[in-house]
């Protein structure tokens, strides 16, 4: 009785059988594959086409706003430059060196396009000849600067936006004048940067687009949404020069989409950069990719849950199906074993108890004619060779009701048992073959063990199988232990051990599965199904445990 | 104290002549049959006291005489014998009537005190 746990099965047979498990499994497996890889494709699909159109829209805008804002900048610089061309054309440098002649150019300017801070006529020399403006910049020289020959050299200068003396963004632009003489000079003005900054406002996208100007060096010329105020750094990598056109540039990181556009500002240093990533579209694909993947979350939930469901249904049906013929291949199994030892018995008996009979008259008839004749010759001797007969006349007798007692119970009736009778009258079916191959059986019941009232005929049947296998499991010289025990007041057990080869842990699962059998084309594999569900049946229980090599034991434990 | 007139029949000619020869040696009075028929005849021509009838015989069997008989002679006490092992264990009905059943190999001992006892009971 002291199995170590991991052992002992105790089974109802086909509630754990791994072949349920596996079709389970197998059929869970298959089940998602085919509902779950459509679902997944087509999400996928429409993740991507989503993405895509999502990308074309925000392209079609990133473009729009580029185009437009480039366009509105380049007119704004080209404007201010022509009206300063025109001016150095139409006025001579000594019609603008006058006091007047300066003030009313710059006024006019003012007037007419705004955003100029100041104007200065700067000669050839770089010096300062006339300045309107608020600041004390007259006679400032220029001629170390390097926009001053630049101006010089190519006749327009547009400078990248700064502080400068006017302590305020700003950026200017100078035109150069060639005087007939072969000498120059330059018309220099300071255009407030208010006036590139007021069209960003004014095409502000709801602030769902970054547009902003950087120079040469990637320093900001305008605010940015993304990258701060004016002169802070842009991270983005200074684009190369491709003339006045669009580029677009695409980049994902994080789930989300970046266009970036940009184009140089023609005639300036400046960079026009557009991108969209506080893009409300980009919140609204945010909310559709979240509403995908909550909708393939649901549907993966419910379709594992209607899945397994399905299966444990499906698995149970065929479980309860698979049960009820097993029950009633047992039944036709168990009916036709006891319909045949019945048969046979029947047949065995009468053809062995009449010879027995007449062995038993025969010498009863001797013994009678020595008995009633005393002075026989050898009477004596011939009276016990008589009785030797009728002894073994006896033996035989008992072996053929034996045999008629065993076959004939088909119908279970329950009456009071002695267990150890019970099996010793079991024994007696392979006590030959024991006999012969020196095994060793022995009965040991411990004290106190109730009697039972259970099925006889069913009983010999379940302790026949067992002790019928343990016999063919151990080798000749074996040893079959019977312990007769009531381990509660309710219960009486009967274990029985050999030391025969053991059975395998993988065997130990399934040993009581219908059709198993390790014995091949010799064994039916419903011996000990049969058993377990009699035994089932008489409302007790059966647990094997086993090691390889060293034997097995069962044990039955019935009620009391 | 056994003075009744037997009839044993079985289709065992060893077996029930020696029952018969073994009943003589205790001073009963005992003839036999080998089959239904003759125990027909015989008991037409003589009454006897009780029979032993063996259940499975070839022609008529033991059940069938046993009808016969008890038609022929209601108060015929009639014992059975059969070589199908203890009386719960025969799977066939025994007829109403029949004074008891015995299993083969019978006991000598007990077959003439079931006899007597029957024979007892007639009387």
């Amino acid at each position: 009785m002291n199995h170590p746990e991991e052992d002992v099965i105790s089974v109802a047979p086909m509630a754990r059988i791994p072949r349920y498990r596996r079709f389970r499994r197998i059929f869970v497996l298959l089940s998602l594959f085919v509902s779950l890889t459509p679902l997944l494709i087509m999400t996928t699909f429409y993740y991507h086409l989503d993405q895509t159109a999502l990308q074309a829209e925000i392209n079609y805008n990133v473009s729009q706003i580029l185009s437009n804002t480039k366009r509105t900048l380049e007119f704004i610089i080209e404007e201010r430059l022509s009206a300063l061309t025109l001016m150095v054309n139409q006025e001579s440098f000594e019609q603008l060196s006058g006091e007047e002649g300066l003030l009313k150019a710059f006024q006019n300017l003012k007037n007419s396009f705004g955003g100029f801070v100041d104007l200065g006529l700067i000669d050839s020399d770089g010096a300062q000849h006339h300045y309107i403006g608020p600041y004390k910049l007259l006679n400032q020289n220029y001629n170390d600067k390097s926009w001053f020959h630049e101006v010089s050299l190519r006749n327009i200068y547009i400078s990248d936006v700064f502080m400068g003396h006017r302590n305020f963004p700003h950026f200017i632009i100078a035109v150069k004048k060639e005087k007939r003489s072969g000498d120059f000079y330059v018309l220099r003005a300071s255009i407030d940067l208010a006036m590139l900054d007021r069209q960003f406002h004014t095409v502000d996208y709801n602030r769902e687009f970054d547009a902003f100007l950087i120079n040469k060096d990637g320093v900001l010329q305008t605010e940015s949404v993304e990258y701060g105020p004016v002169f802070g750094k842009c991270p983005l990598e200074v684009p190369k020069y491709a003339g006045g056109r669009e580029i677009l540039s695409q980049s994902h990181s994080n789930g989300k989409i970046t266009v970036l556009g940009h184009s140089y500002i023609e005639k300036s240093p400046f960079i026009l950069v557009v991108m969209n990533q506080r893009s409300s579209l980009l919140k609204s694909w945010l909310t559709t990719r979240m509403d995908l993947v909550w909708f393939l979350l649901v549907s993966v939930v419910l379709i594992i849950i209607t899945i397994i469901l399905s299966a444990n249904y499906m698995v149970a049906l065929i479980r309860e199906a698979d049960l009820k013929r097993t029950k009633l291949l047992h039944n036709i199994e168990y009916t036709n074993k006891m319909a045949t030892i019945g048969r046979m018995a029947a047949g065995v008996a009468h053809e062995i108890n009449n010879p027995l009979a007449i062995i038993n008259e025969k010498a009863g008839l001797l013994k009678d004619m020595v008995t009633y004749n005393e002075a026989y010759p050898h009477r004596e001797k011939v009276l016990k060779s008589v009785d030797s007969i009728l002894g073994s006349v006896e033996r035989c007798s008992k072996v053929t009701h034996r045999l008629l007692g065993f076959g004939r119970r088909l119908d279970s009736h329950r009456e009071i048992i002695d267990l150890e009778t019970l099996l010793n009258e079991v024994i007696g079916f392979i006590a030959k073959e024991a006999e012969h191959r020196s095994i060793q059986v022995n009965i040991k019941t411990a004290e106190q063990v109730p009697t039972l009232e259970s099925d006889r005929g069913q009983l010999q049947q379940v302790f026949l199988n067992i002790i019928n296998n343990a016999v063919a499991a151990v080798a000749d010289g074996g040893l079959i232990d019977i312990l007769i025990d009531a381990p509660t007041h309710s219960t009486v057990s009967v274990s029985i051990k050999d030391n025969g080869v053991g059975i395998s842990e993988e065997n130990l699962k399934n040993i009581f599965e219908p059709f198993f059998s390790t014995k091949g084309q010799f064994g039916t594999g419903l011996g000990l199904s049969i058993t377990h569900e009699i035994v089932e049946k008489l409302g007790g229980e059966i647990r094997v445990s086993s090691k390889l090599g060293e034997g097995t034991q069962f044990t039955i434990i019935l009620p009391a | 104290m056994n003075k009744f007139c037997a009839l044993l029949i079985d289709d065992e000619e060893e077996l029930v002549s020696t029952l018969t020869e073994r009943l003589e040696f205790r001073g009963i009075e005992a003839e036999y049959a080998v089959s239904g028929s003759e125990a027909i005849a015989k008991m037409r021509t003589k009454p006897y006291d009780v029979v032993v009838v063996d259940m499975k015989m070839p022609g008529l069997s033991g059940l069938d005489l046993v009808k016969i008989l008890q038609k022929e002679h209601p108060s015929l006490p009639i014992i059975m014998i059969t070589g199908h092992g203890a009386p719960a264990d025969e799977q066939v009905e025994i007829p109403a009537g029949v004074f008891d059943y015995l299993p083969k190999p019978v006991s000598i001992e007990v077959l003439i005190k079931k006899m007597s006892e029957a024979v007892g009971g007639k009387a």
